[in-house]
């Protein structure tokens, strides 16, 4: 396993930042969706906020990542108690990934060798307490979209095929990543994750000279560039950490409720789940910031994110929604 | 003995590769089998890590690892294959113009994960379209397309090993001058160049080159090759002094500021000569640049919308179906339940003392495969009549039933594409896609005018057709004209011809089977559209002053089954 490119160390790209950092505060947010040009850092942003985060506590052995014994899965028999630490698992999807390794799958080497039935876990079972992240989402097969979108909104993997009869617990945030041009997501899917974020590739000179500098002394000199950022991760960390604990204290007042109405209203968005993660978002925010109750401006700061996706559009509008969003906001927080 | 330019250039390219592999992560040859691909391939041979031939259907048991079946099947416990991302190396992905997004997606994924893999990109692609993934093209140092003839006779030379062993040892001890990131950054601007990799890329590239010439530190020269080894084929428009007519006009990063990249070192000397690093390039960038990139997008579209579901592959998914015994192979999975119905019976009989430790015994004869049935997508190629016959007022309403057709399109996910012909030729807007913006900006911006060349456009829909049912879809043809032809092939203006042409092409484009509507643009309908559609094939619908909406439903109508 090569080292991750440290977070702090990552030039610009700020929104992408604080989507991702949202979605560790709150895991429940479900997920974020990245959409920009080749060669911006989406992947190395994903990978880097995993290594950023905390290790999490694992039952040795348990191919599902439970916390405690009693929570692995029967199938897996698990015998040890022990508990270890694991770097928070990212696991890749690639594309044209076949089902069973998706959901996993009848373990054909014990079938065939042993004669015995047993379930080989598959990819949701190890991002589980994760993240699982799809590069080029928007040209994964169909049918891989609608599973993954099911698993996603429940948090349980139920297999049934082959005689099996599994489920396990699958929860995890959900990052993708694509580039506009080659192709569209369904609203479907869109809807699904929970934040949205446009990227683009600076276009300071200086800033690019920046990133450039920073990832050559990363790939020559890596001991002492990632001693040199490593506490300024720590201090993300940290703050990730406060937020956590701090998250259910935010308050939340009424006012704040009906202007996550009136926006959603306004910009008239599908269903209400816009609504819910404008207002889980918003107190991510706040309780990283360290504020005591959700404010307006916490709201306006997460709204692009939040809605901008999920704007009913009509397939031929060119208009960037994420301007569209930022207008009604100013419109209707004033 | 004077080497021509291009070997030199495939030399250096080759040697930086051999130093750094897993940081320059590779090159693309564009070349069809010639002398040149032979030198290159023979070069190949004698680079440091053994080069490995994959091939575009490679699959995921020979890239990963995986179960080999029929060794564990004799065993009787579980024999693992390595796969080639176990072990870094070079791999040399031949025709890689027919790689999928699916194994882009997988090599992207083996070289992202610094593993010291570099890949070879062999390219045959006959037309522009065809070429590699960009997104895999984007990862790789360099490309390079040999067309100098001088070529043919020359054999490409690798350094010594001694030598590259010694520029490898040293690679981590080059040091690069505060000043050259700046520059090749900004040298990017000047190129249009977007992503970031190509100034990190060109960065290594400059160290490589450096320590294969025994430099302690990165150079003007090598900085220069290397930006000349990097750069090319990845500028997007000819740098802003060449005042070319280009397309678009650019978004303009400002200038290079020269004095941001002077302040690190303070030899006045030391500035490298910006101009002539541009005139470098720009001498390197190839002629048609502006009409390449035009294919380039074009291409990036098809490529991407190759990956997004389109193959038919009998076992891979689909509805289920049946069983079936079978070898297992690449592309097939076993059914392992149908497998061990199948050995049940057996059990019994098959039991001799050697084998009487092993639970269940199953023969290679018992194993199932799995099959799957897969419709494949539907791809709708508009083929729109642009000339000046066809009437302005004509081609506004095509454009708007064309436009309500795509949304249709897109709410039942179809493909599409679109061509245009007017003047004397015809032009592929829009490769396949699902991208309705894309669709909708090409098509906003068809202007119309001149003659009427209908056999050009139906050849350019008859290949795309065909290129269509290479990557499993099932092409239709949706052809607006109004079927005065007036251009034939040959290009120059003769009524008869062009009309022979015309009918020749559709004939042979009904023979291919593809199914298609004709909707007669002209005002009063008339015998020379409902001819084309005969041979066509194809429904014939005339819409004297229809309006969108007529259009559309009509033709929506005509392609239901």
């Amino acid at each position: 396993m090569t080292l991750a490119f440290p977070f702090s160390a990552i030039v610009g790209q700020d929104t992408m930042k604080q989507a991702l950092i949202l979605t560790a505060i709150d895991p429940g947010l479900g997920g974020v969706l990245v959409f920009g040009d080749r060669g911006t850092g989406k992947s190395t942003a994903v990978r880097a906020l995993a290594a950023l985060l905390p290790p999490i506590e694992v039952v040795e052995g348990c191919p599902v990542n439970a916390a405690r014994p009693e929570d692995c899965p029967d199938w897996a028999e698990v015998r040890a108690n022990k508990i270890v630490k694991r770097p928070t698992p990212v696991v890749d999807l690639p594309l044209g990934v076949t089902e069973d390794r998706v959901t996993g799958a009848l373990d054909i080497e014990r079938a065939l060798t042993q004669g015995e039935k047993s379930f080989e876990p598959g990819l949701l079972a190890r991002a589980n307490r994760g993240y699982l992240y799809i590069d080029e989402v928007n040209l994964l097969e169909d049918h891989i979209v609608d599973l993954l979108l099911d698993v996603a909104q429940s948090g349980v993997n139920a297999v049934e095929r082959e005689g099996l009869s599994i489920r396990h617990a699958a929860r995890f945030v959900l990052v993708g990543s694509g580039n506009p041009e080659e192709g569209e997501l369904r609203p479907q899917l869109l809807d699904r994750f929970g934040l949205s974020v446009e990227v683009t590739s600076p276009t300071d000179i200086d800033e690019r000279i920046e990133v450039i500098r920073r990832r050559d002394a990363f790939e020559t000199d890596t001991d002492r560039f990632m001693t040199k950022w490593k506490r300024q991760d720590g201090k993300i960390r940290k703050a990730i950490l406060a937020a956590r604990d701090k998250l259910r204290a935010t308050e939340s007042s009424d006012a704040i409720l009906k202007d996550c109405a009136a926006l959603s209203l306004a910009l008239g968005t599908d269903g209400l789940r816009g609504e819910l993660t404008l207002l889980r978002a918003a107190r991510a925010l706040a309780a990283y910031e360290g504020a005591p109750a959700i404010t307006r401006d916490h709201l306006s700061k997460v709204a692009p994110l939040a809605l901008a996706h999920r704007l009913r559009r009509d397939p031929l509008d060119e208009a960037g929604s994420v301007t569209r969003v930022s207008r009604m906001v100013a419109d209707v927080l004033g | 003995m004077t080497r021509p330019a291009a070997a030199t250039r495939m030399e250096r390219a080759l040697a930086a590769l051999a130093v750094d592999p897993g940081g320059l992560k590779g090159m693309v040859l564009r070349a069809r089998m010639s002398p040149v691909r032979h030198a290159f391939e023979t070069a190949l041979k004698h680079m440091p890590d053994t080069p490995r031939r994959i091939h575009p259907g490679i699959s995921d048991l020979q890239l990963f690892g995986g179960l080999n079946i029929a060794a564990s099947l004799a065993e009787g416990r579980p024999v693992r294959d390595k796969g080639l991302s176990e072990t870094p190396g070079l791999l040399v992905l031949t025709m890689a113009e027919r790689t999928g997004a699916d194994l882009a997606a997988r090599l992207s994924q083996i070289l992202d994960a610094d593993t010291g893999h570099a890949l070879v990109l062999l390219d045959e692609g006959a037309t522009a379209e065809e070429a590699p993934p960009l997104s895999l093209q984007d990862r790789l140092a360099f490309h390079i397309e040999p067309e100098d003839e001088a070529l043919r006779t020359q054999a490409l030379r690798l350094p010594a090993r001694a030598d590259l062993d010694t520029a490898r040892k040293s690679l981590a001890r080059i040091a690069v001058p505060e000043d050259a990131m700046g520059l090749l950054v900004a040298l990017a601007a000047r190129f249009g160049i977007d992503s970031l990799r190509a100034p990190l890329l060109a960065l290594r590239t400059a160290r490589a080159l450096a320590a294969l010439d025994r430099e302690k530190s990165v150079g003007e020269a090598a900085l220069m090759e290397a930006v000349e080894l990097v750069y090319p084929s990845r500028a997007t428009h000819f740098p802003a002094e060449a005042e070319e007519p280009a397309m678009d006009p650019p978004p303009d990063t400002p200038p290079p500021p020269d004095d941001a990249a002077d302040d690190g070192s303070g030899k006045g000397a030391d500035k490298l000569p910006d101009e002539i690093l541009v005139q470098a390039i720009a001498a390197l960038l190839p002629p048609d640049l502006l009409d390449r990139l035009k294919v380039a997008r074009a291409a990036q579209e098809r490529a991407a919308s190759s990956g997004a579901g389109s193959k038919r592959r009998g076992n891979r998914r689909g509805r289920p179906l049946p069983s079936r015994p079978g070898r297992p192979s690449q592309q097939a999975r076993i059914d392992p339940v149908a497998t061990l119905r199948t050995a049940a019976p057996w059990q019994r009989l098959r039991r001799t003392p050697q084998n009487a430790h092993r639970p269940v015994i199953i023969h290679p004869s018992d194993i199932r495969l799995r099959r799957f049935e897969d419709r494949s997508d539907r791809l709708l190629i508009f083929t729109v009549d642009a000339s000046g016959s066809s009437a302005v007022a004509r081609l506004a309403e095509a454009k708007g039933a064309v436009e309500l057709m795509l949304a249709q399109a897109y709410a039942r996910r179809d493909h599409v594409a679109l061509i245009a012909f007017r003047g004397d030729g015809a032009e592929l807007l829009l490769s396949p896609t699902r991208s309705l913006v894309q669709a909708k900006r090409q098509l906003s911006s068809l202007p119309g005018g001149g003659g009427t060349p209908l056999a050009a456009g139906l050849v350019a829909a008859s290949n795309l057709a065909q290129h269509a049912r290479g990557r499993g879809m099932s092409p239709t043809l949706v052809l607006l004209t109004d079927g005065r032809a007036n251009i034939p092939l040959s290009g120059t203006p003769d009524r008869a011809e062009a009309r022979q042409d015309s009918e020749t092409i559709a004939a042979g484009l009904a023979r291919q089977g593809v199914p298609g509507v004709l909707v007669d643009t002209a005002n009063r309908p008339a015998e020379s559209a409902r001819s084309i559609a005969v041979r066509l094939g194809a429904d014939y619908l005339a819409l004297p002053r229809a309006d969108a909406h007529r259009i559309s439903a009509s033709v929506t109508a005509a392609l239901e089954p």
